[in-house]
């Protein structure tokens, strides 16, 4: 194209200059960078204290820390791997940068709130950090009452910070339902929206109806520790159970914050990398929407031991096995799509088929823990570790690598190594199938979770799921290295290097400031590629 | 093209008329105030759910609640809410100097409300009506008085900090109506205040009846 030269000179990457330009920008799509490099840094710490943490495990002898750094460390970890990156993740670095981009907007609706919840974002961490510099918190991730309440490490700023970085989520979600609802291109009817824009919408619903209820457990957490008001004490006439189903009454449907997301991005991937219109497209659009209803009606799967009612058990258990339809329609959707597609297998597409397999096993052992005889045996061991990293991790994480591999040339214009990448996504699935398919037997045998040292039957097998760690480890060091280096150095690519049909994939790579150089008009289906095929990112319709 | 009739000057650049921010700017705010209800939410469930198990313990002690001073709280809530109400019809009418002298009277009756719970707050204080640990007050009868007061406390609080939010953003919008930026044209920003004034006004319409009142 002859106009190539001037659009890549021209892009909101280079328009303005300077450190200001950056930390004062409104735009979407330099606010998903900046999240982008914070989401990555605190990644990066969580990933450190996980390989410290199987590193100490290897055998049940004190390898480098002692009992004590262990709880802080698998308490760092699981705050700042869910708080700080796996919330925020998908929503904060790919939904800013591509959402506006795919409904065909300039940007989001309130760019001053967007920049706002990065900096309320940094502002929370502040608050993490520093409970971890001055006595780390060794409660979990989960802050359970009573042990949160009479521990001496530092709980109030930990929770102080998670408190407002739900703030943060809250923005996010405010400004994603908006724009979805009012910025709309002409002729981007709610169902010509891209399934990803259909997700970030299920939820930004969720961000905005839960976070609160998190944020006033948080508040009474803190009130309980400063003041004593007695509401989680049972010494004080308090309950330390509603504790419980105040804090899962947000954080089950956070999983759902944490897993929609992904799943949205999986809908994109597999569709442009099948070249086949999607299947079921009203089926997922809706069973976003229905896994968002239900996440609200579960909390109490969580708490089948802590003393809730029986009967109150057994109804949870029931509406646990509900949320298994939506995902399963989503499963089998994805699954048809593929069938007699036209295939290919670059890294997004990898990764979006090892979330697949991956999350299939999640999803399933999800259904054996929401039975309740399965559960009695089954909680709080390895086993349910083993689950949440495959539904986690090996859901969500792999949807986020998915989806930044995808958006990577777009963002930056430039294209990593496939090479290097398809290595990074083999190591990357081999490592956390043998660090947690082994966790799953290591909990069936009765390894509890969170324990330091363990009887010396388990000792193979912990083994062997930290050699996995490791090798999880290497992946994405490599990860690292190519993708950097795609930054700065990386082949420049065209406006649609997948042959995609979503409208980001029709302008500019990287995009310029405004997005697109006129507003579109969209006539066709986001997964129309029975009618239109895509070459030098041209559209070409097929004979009809 | 006539360009200021496209692009008024309150019109940021990622709208395209200006009817579209409008309408976006209160959908956030609609949607900002049902987190504000779900954030209450939690407290709520803390009074039902502590009512429920200690029902003649809060029968006794909502007694020391100064049942006059609520009803006044009230009523300068209520007349608070009318004044913002009208403030944003007079700037409608594109009456600039009445909606100064509306705002500035709701920023005086959300101050009188903040010093008549002052006094309510000091005589508990020097009670020892306290919440939790901290109560020291004898003459409730019943299982675990101080929880009561760690409810009142923590509504009211939280009530309290929504009272002090709500006239910072008054404060704001006044600013901007003293510094000419609104009109008939454009008032978005003096509507969403009033939109989270009135939520802070009927949260003590809940608060109010289920603390003070309900015997």
């Amino acid at each position: 194209m002859s106009g190539n030269k001037t659009e890549v000179e021209k892009n909101y990457l280079n328009d303005q200059k300077g450190i200001k330009s950056w930390l004062l920008t409104l735009d979407h799509k330099r606010i998903g960078i900046l999240y982008l490099y914070s989401i990555m840094f605190f990644f990066f710490i969580g990933g450190m204290s996980a390989l410290l943490i199987r590193l100490e495990l290897i055998r049940p002898q004190e390898v480098i820390v002692g009992a004590d750094t262990y709880n802080q460390l698998f308490t760092l970890h699981g705050a700042i791997m869910i708080f700080l990156f796996i919330i925020p993740g998908i929503p904060a670095i790919l939904g800013n940068f591509v959402l506006p981009l795919m409904i065909g907007a300039k940007d989001v609706a309130f760019p001053k709130l967007n920049l706002a919840s990065w900096y309320v974002y940094i502002f929370g961490s502040l608050f993490a950090v520093y409970s971890l510099v001055t006595g780390a918190v060794d409660t979990g991730w989960t802050f359970y009452t009573p042990y949160s309440t009479s521990t001496d490490t530092s709980v109030v700023s930990m929770t102080l910070g998670a408190f407002i970085l739900g703030f943060s989520s809250i923005f996010t979600g405010i400004n994603f339902i908006v724009t979805i609802h009012k910025l709309r291109a002409p002729g981007m009817t709610w169902f010509k929206m891209p399934l990803f824009v259909w997700a970030s919408y299920a939820t930004a619903i969720i961000q905005v109806l839960a976070t609160p209820v998190l944020g006033i457990t948080l508040l009474l957490l803190i009130a309980e520790r400063l003041l004593g008001i007695g509401i989680f004490d049972p010494a004080m006439g308090g309950d330390p159970v509603l504790y419980q189903h105040f804090f899962w009454f947000y954080s089950h449907p956070a999983v759902y914050i944490m897993i929609l997301p992904g799943m949205g991005i999986i809908s994109e991937v597999i569709a442009v990398f099948s070249k086949k219109k999607i299947f079921g497209y009203n089926a997922i659009a809706f069973s976003s929407l229905g896994i968002a209803l239900v996440s609200f009606l579960v909390w109490g799967h969580h708490m089948f031991t802590s003393g809730q009612s029986e009967f109150a058990a057994m109804i949870f258990s029931f509406l646990t096995f509900l949320v298994g339809i939506p995902s399963g329609i989503k499963m089998f959707n994805w699954l048809a799509t593929l069938y007699k597609g036209s295939i290919t297998f670059e890294t997004p597409m990898l990764y979006a088929l090892s979330f697949m397999f991956l999350f299939a096993i999640g999803g399933f052992t999800g259904i054996m823990l929401g039975a309740l005889s399965v559960d009695v045996h089954l909680h709080d061991t390895y086993f349910v570790v083993a689950h949440f990293h495959y539904v986690m991790m090996g859901g969500t994480v792999m949807a986020f690598l998915a989806g930044l591999h995808y958006w990577w040339p777009k963002i930056w214009g430039r294209t990593y190594n496939e090479f290097w990448a398809r290595i990074a996504a083999f190591l990357i699935f081999v490592g956390f199938n043998v660090t947690f398919f082994s966790q799953f037997i290591l909990g069936a045998k009765g390894m509890p979770r969170r324990y330091y040292t363990y009887l010396d039957q388990y000792q193979p097998l912990h083994a062997f799921s930290s050699v996995g760690a490791f090798v999880i480890g290497a992946g994405f060091f490599i990860m690292a290295f190519y993708l950097i280096h795609a930054m700065v150095r990386g082949k420049r690519i065209g406006r649609n290097p997948w042959g995609a049909l979503t409208l980001e994939w029709t302008t500019t790579s990287p995009p310029s400031h405004h997005n697109f150089e006129e507003i579109p008009v969209v006539k066709n289906g986001p997964y129309d590629f029975d009618r239109i095929r895509v070459e030098n990112d041209k559209w070409i319709y097929k004979e009809e | 093209m006539n360009h200021t009739e496209t692009h008024p000057s309150f019109l940021a650049h990622h709208f395209s008329e200006s009817e579209q921010q409008r309408e976006s700017a209160k959908l956030g705010m609609w949607i900002f105030l049902i987190t504000e209800v779900l954030l209450f939410s939690g407290l709520f469930t803390f009074y039902a759910i502590y009512r429920s198990w200690y029902p003649d313990m809060f029968i006794n002690a909502h007694q020391h609640l100064n049942v006059a001073l609520g009803t006044l709280n009230t009523i300068v809530l209520i007349t608070s809410s009318l004044t913002i109400a009208l403030a944003i019809r007079s700037m409608q009418l594109n009456n600039r100097r009445q909606t100064i002298i509306l705002l500035i009277t709701t920023l005086a009756l959300a101050a009188i409300f903040l010093v008549v719970k002052y006094f309510e707050y000091s005589h508990k204080f020097h009670l020892g009506q306290l919440p939790g640990k901290f109560y020291t007050f004898t003459g409730i009868k019943g299982t675990n008085p101080h929880v009561f007061f760690s409810v009142y406390f923590m509504l009211t609080g939280l009530h309290g900090i929504h009272v002090i939010a709500g006239m910072i953003a008054i404060g704001w919008v006044l600013r901007r109506t003293i510094n000419n930026h609104f009109s008939a044209e454009y008032y978005t920003p003096i509507e969403n205040a009033g939109l989270y004034w009135h939520l802070v006004d009927l949260v003590w319409i809940y608060l109010f009846p289920l603390l003070y009142l309900i015997g």
